[in-house]
């Protein structure tokens, strides 16, 4: 195995500092966007925008915090993995939950 | 007896140890957000099935402390993540430091969490016998508000039960840091214990939006 031997990564200050800033700005965009009705162009938007922001904040921080860009891929599978199952979860039982109207 | 970075004999290599370690920090950190997304399931949930409601509750808890808190975490966040850095590259005093402003950042948002605790508390927002939403009492209206009040406690709640046992975990790595413990060599706890930190930070970036920004226009 061959991947064992790489040398370890070690991500920059420059890096972790770039990250911070633009995790700030999504976090006063979030904000602001949460402010404007938006919902107004089309319904449920304000919180279509809210979790893309917040999908964004959080892959930026497994990515580069984390260092999960950087990890072998065993371990990005275990990341991979642990989002599949919570996705599984959410969207199985809200596909179910949304379409009982009838009863 | 301290591990200080050997080689342990079912490994080839340093890097093949450490990578191990890190794996099985992922392993735990998943099962984790499991037993989160149980409670993110419930909040989807229940927001589908009373939205107005939602967004009534979600109004009364002060925007500016959890958009305050979100900053404070975030930073927090990258304090550890240059306390990983200055362990790899052997800064030890830096290494003090920055695990120490982790610590503080933590605290101060236990500290603004326990401020939004008591305004709800002195609101009579905490779910319970002495619940009251709005001037008249309403049944519909109070029962189902306090379906998002229980959810908010619930989540934040184990939320900052994660940042007080983060905290723990952040005085153990100070004190053994400043015993100069952790080299580039060998590092593993503050880079697992940095992994829990992150992935209490991750929560928190879906709690925020989630609880505190439901129809703020």
């Amino acid at each position: 195995m061959s991947e064992d031997h790489s040398e370890h990564h070690i991500v920059s200050p420059k890096i972790y500092f770039t990250i911070f800033a633009v995790l700030m700005i999504c976090t006063i965009l979030t904000v602001m966007a949460a402010e404007i009705d938006l919902n107004q162009y089309f319904h449920g938007l304000n919180i279509i925008v809210a979790l893309t922001i917040a999908v964004l904040k959080a892959s930026l921080v497994v990515l580069f915090f984390m260092h999960g860009k950087y990890s072998p891929k065993r371990t990005q599978m275990v990341i991979i993995a642990s989002i599949f199952w919570l996705a599984v979860m959410l969207l199985m039982t809200m596909s179910d939950y949304v379409t009982r109207l009838w009863s | 007896m301290h591990r200080t970075g050997e080689l342990f004999g079912q490994y080839k290599t340093m890097e093949q140890q450490r990578e191990t370690a890190s794996l099985g920090m992922w392993v735990f950190l998943s099962t984790e957000v499991l037993f989160f997304g149980g409670m993110f399931m419930t909040y989807t949930l229940n927001r589908s099935t009373y939205p107005d409601i939602f967004s009534e509750a979600s109004k009364t808890i002060t925007l500016w402390l959890g958009a305050v808190n979100t900053v404070v975490l975030i930073g927090s966040s990258f304090t550890m993540a240059m306390a990983v850095w200055s362990s790899q590259v052997g800064k030890k005093k830096l290494l003090t430091i920055f695990l120490i402003a982790t610590l503080v950042l933590g605290c101060v948002f236990l500290g603004i969490k326990g401020v939004e605790y008591h305004e709800k508390y002195v609101e009579h927002h905490i779910p319970g016998w002495n619940y009251q939403f709005g001037e008249h009492p309403d049944t519909a209206i109070d029962a189902h508000t306090q379906l998002f009040f229980s959810l908010y406690f619930a989540m934040t709640g184990m939320h900052a039960l994660h940042m007080i046992i983060g905290a723990g975990l952040l005085l153990w790595l100070i004190k053994e840091s400043m015993r100069g413990r952790f080299t580039p060599e060998y590092n593993t706890p503050v880079e697992n214990i940095g992994l829990y930190w992150h992935f209490v930070d991750i929560v928190w970036i879906f709690l925020f939006p989630l609880l505190y920004l439901i129809d703020r226009h």
